[in-house]
């Protein structure tokens, strides 16, 4: 009874704060939808009670309240981002975790499946990948890039589901560092990801018609390389040109100079760790913790349930977002600067706060939150020296592989350090190795972004293994 | 040494001294270079011995430069970074003009010759005569093209001559396979025989060392 009345009041309260907002942004849909089907309106009650809860005492003019989705809307508006038609009409992408997996995607099965790190086996295993420019006769111009935590196979080209440019289209691409005019490019979705491979999205392997949803198997760094080598012997190539990625697709790189050292000539990983660190393993339990406190999350079966834990979700990304740039780089793009007010008492809020809300949501979209535990927890299992015995020297004896080590100087996340312990196990070995430390205020994110240096030594690198590969 | 305040060592004459240095390097050896700048002289042995050769150099810019032209070059620092290579990793390892300005130069030699069957090691000469004459007629610190920087702000911090790096050799139980004493130009001075006139005329030392 009461129950009922709460909702009932909650649906008004829904209908009151949002309808103008969507009704002014999204009229189309919501005009067709006549009005909010039951789930919307659940996922729109959940952030309203949500904001009302977090919004108590902390702002007089709780920014939680409505004000919040409708402002995100706007700015995803504003910078012709996926909003609407072609994209999943709003307001589904933000409280739907099924509408994720319509989207098709470029993918080998394998029949014979994977065995993991953990002892569990995967019956069937999905790579999806994106491949740019063309292998030649030889198959030896091949380059596999590994992305990152949050990245996927969309490379060089305009994601299907966002409709944004590629995440490296300024390393990769005709004319680029790493050239499609000459190299063949290589991109897979990692395993444990939601854009094709397989994940918690995909279907069980015991439990027909169901996702495996949190039960998916803990997978570790070296699981996706082995997912990833599956591909690339499908792809019946022999030895990698190149194997290049930054942050997570760093310890990618790593891991595959590792497993397969006569696989890979030369290895780039950028901004990268050999291990993940208490500091960083501690920033993704928040991000976790957020996630599981998420009411909608329900024990990890929201799909089940036909929603998705997208507050939880959004604040993880929030929290990592944060990570990913560094202070001097926060203060030169924001400062204090207020939203649309020169005063905070009568204006809304600063700046970064719509900043990092903007990330949240924009991420929500597009991410499946299992997803986001399985990835981030395979990332903090990753420790290459522990594997080998404390030694990580030990996990590159013999290697031929050519190396380019770069990180970058406001990096906190994966600090120079890191990578500067990386060189060092590598002189170990007297392995061939460059490294690099770019100056830049841009944080861990500077890798993703347009640092000329970077793009000028990757590509000097790489200029120089081709010429000791015997590449044109 | 540390990495913000990078040391400027003297000026490099690259071209002649490397055509010196290359000269006693077999092809198609492994070579690594100290403090190589941005990497002429691994770059001339790739391109004409086919050498495996690298570099380490302390200034990030000259690193980024030689990265950039396809050389392996790492970011490092010869006081405190060799002692990461294994035994006999290499066939050379080339110190060349830096030996005055690290904090420990005999155990930079002893590292050398730890990770390399060879050393090759240059320095500019502190017994040249017009060093000798300007600290007997002015009785002040030399200034030479060669040592130009004031006692107080010089990177130089352990000037020696080629007398008294032969006087190392022997304490250390170095061989020296080869030497020879050069002008400021690199050019090859007569006097490689008799070492006293070298160390009076020679304006940098160059040595080919092995352990005994």
């Amino acid at each position: 009874m009461a129950s009922e009345t709460v909702a009932d009041h909650r649906r008004l309260t829904a209908r009151a704060d949002f309808g103008a907002g969507f009704a002014a942004i999204f009229g189309d849909t919501l005009d067709d939808g006549g009005a909010l089907d039951q789930q919307s309106v659940q996922a729109l009650v959940h952030r309203v009670d949500l904001g009302a809860e977090l919004g108590k005492g902390l702002w007089r003019r709780g920014f939680w309240h409505g004000g919040l989705s409708i402002q995100l809307r706007v700015e995803a508006a504003n910078r012709g981002d996926c909003v609407g038609a072609g994209c999943g009409a709003y307001p589904e992408p933000m409280d739907q975790g099924p509408q994720l997996a319509e989207a098709t995607h470029q993918s080998v099965r394998f029949d014979d499946g994977l065995t993991l790190d953990c002892g569990r086996h995967l019956n069937i295993l999905d790579v999806a990948y994106r491949t740019y420019g063309t292998l030649n006769a030889a198959r030896s111009n091949a380059v596999l890039i590994c992305h990152a935590l949050t990245g996927d196979q969309y490379v060089a080209e305009t994601h299907p589901l966002t409709g944004k440019p590629g995440w490296w289209n300024a390393v990769v691409g005709p004319g680029c560092p790493v050239d499609t005019d000459t190299r063949f490019v290589i991109c897979a979705n990692v395993l444990g990801g939601c854009m094709g491979s397989t994940g918690p999205k995909s279907p069980h392997d015991e439990r027909p018609g169901e996702p495996w949803g949190v039960d998916f198997p803990a997978v570790t760094i070296a699981d996706m390389v082995r997912a990833q080598k599956k591909l690339v012997d499908h792809l019946g190539i022999d030895r990698l040109f190149a194997v290049i990625g930054g942050s997570m697709g760093a310890m990618q790189v790593l891991a595959w100079a590792s497993m397969y050292p006569e696989q890979v000539f030369a290895a780039v990983p950028v901004a990268g760790a050999a291990y993940h660190s208490a500091q960083n393993i501690a920033f993704h339990e928040i991000g976790r913790q957020a996630i599981a406190a998420d009411p909608f999350f329900y024990s990890g079966r929201y799909w089940a349930e036909g929603v998705t834990p997208s507050r939880g979700l959004a604040v993880a990304r929030m929290t990592a977002h944060i990570t990913y740039v560094s202070e001097a780089a926060l203060t030169r793009k924001f400062g204090r600067k207020l939203q649309d007010a020169s005063d905070l008492l009568i204006g809304d809020r600063f700046e970064v706060e719509s900043y990092l809300e903007y990330q949240g949501s924009s991420f929500v979209r597009r991410f499946d939150a299992n997803s986001y535990l399985t990835i981030t927890r395979a990332m903090d299992l990753f420790d290459l020296g522990a594997d080998h015995g404390g030694s990580l020297a030990a996990a590159f004896y013999g290697t031929r592989t050519r190396f380019l080590l770069v990180s970058f100087s406001s990096d906190w996340l994966f600090p120079t350090a890191q990578s500067r312990a990386i060189a060092k196990a590598l002189n170990h070995v007297a392995a061939n190795v460059s490294f690099v430390e770019i100056a830049s205020d841009k944080g861990h994110d500077a890798f993703l972004l347009d640092e000329p240096d970077f793009h000028l030594t990757l590509r000097g690198f790489l200029a120089g293994c081709a010429e000791h590969a015997g590449l044109a | 040494m540390n990495y913000s305040a990078p040391v400027q060592f003297v000026a490099k004459n690259m071209r002649v001294d490397l055509r010196l240095i290359a000269g006693m390097i077999a092809p198609r050896s492994r070579v690594l270079d100290i403090g190589c700048g941005d990497g002429t002289l691994i770059d001339h042995l790739f391109k004409t011995k086919g050498c495996d050769a690298r570099g380490i150099e302390i200034d990030m810019g000259e690193v980024t430069r030689a990265v950039t032209h396809g050389l392996p070059v790492m970011q490092g620092d010869a006081d405190s970074d060799l002692a990461n290579y294994p035994d006999g990793a290499f066939d050379y390892v080339v110190l060349s003009r830096t030996l005055q300005a690290v904090e420990r130069p005999r155990e930079v030699l002893r590292q050398m010759l730890r990770i390399s069957t060879f050393a090759i090691v240059s320095f500019p000469n502190f017994g040249h005569w017009s060093l000798r004459l300007q600290l007997l007629l002015r009785g002040r610190m030399p200034m030479t093209r060669a040592w130009h920087r004031m006692w107080y702000e010089t990177p130089n911090i352990h000037p020696c001559t080629i007398a008294d790096f032969f006087a190392l050799c022997e304490a250390d139980g170095y061989r020296v396979v080869e030497w020879m004493a050069a002008d400021e130009a690199g050019a090859r001075a007569p006097w490689r025989k008799f070492a006293g006139l070298a160390n009076f005329f020679g304006e940098q030392g160059l040595f080919l060392l092995r352990k005994v």
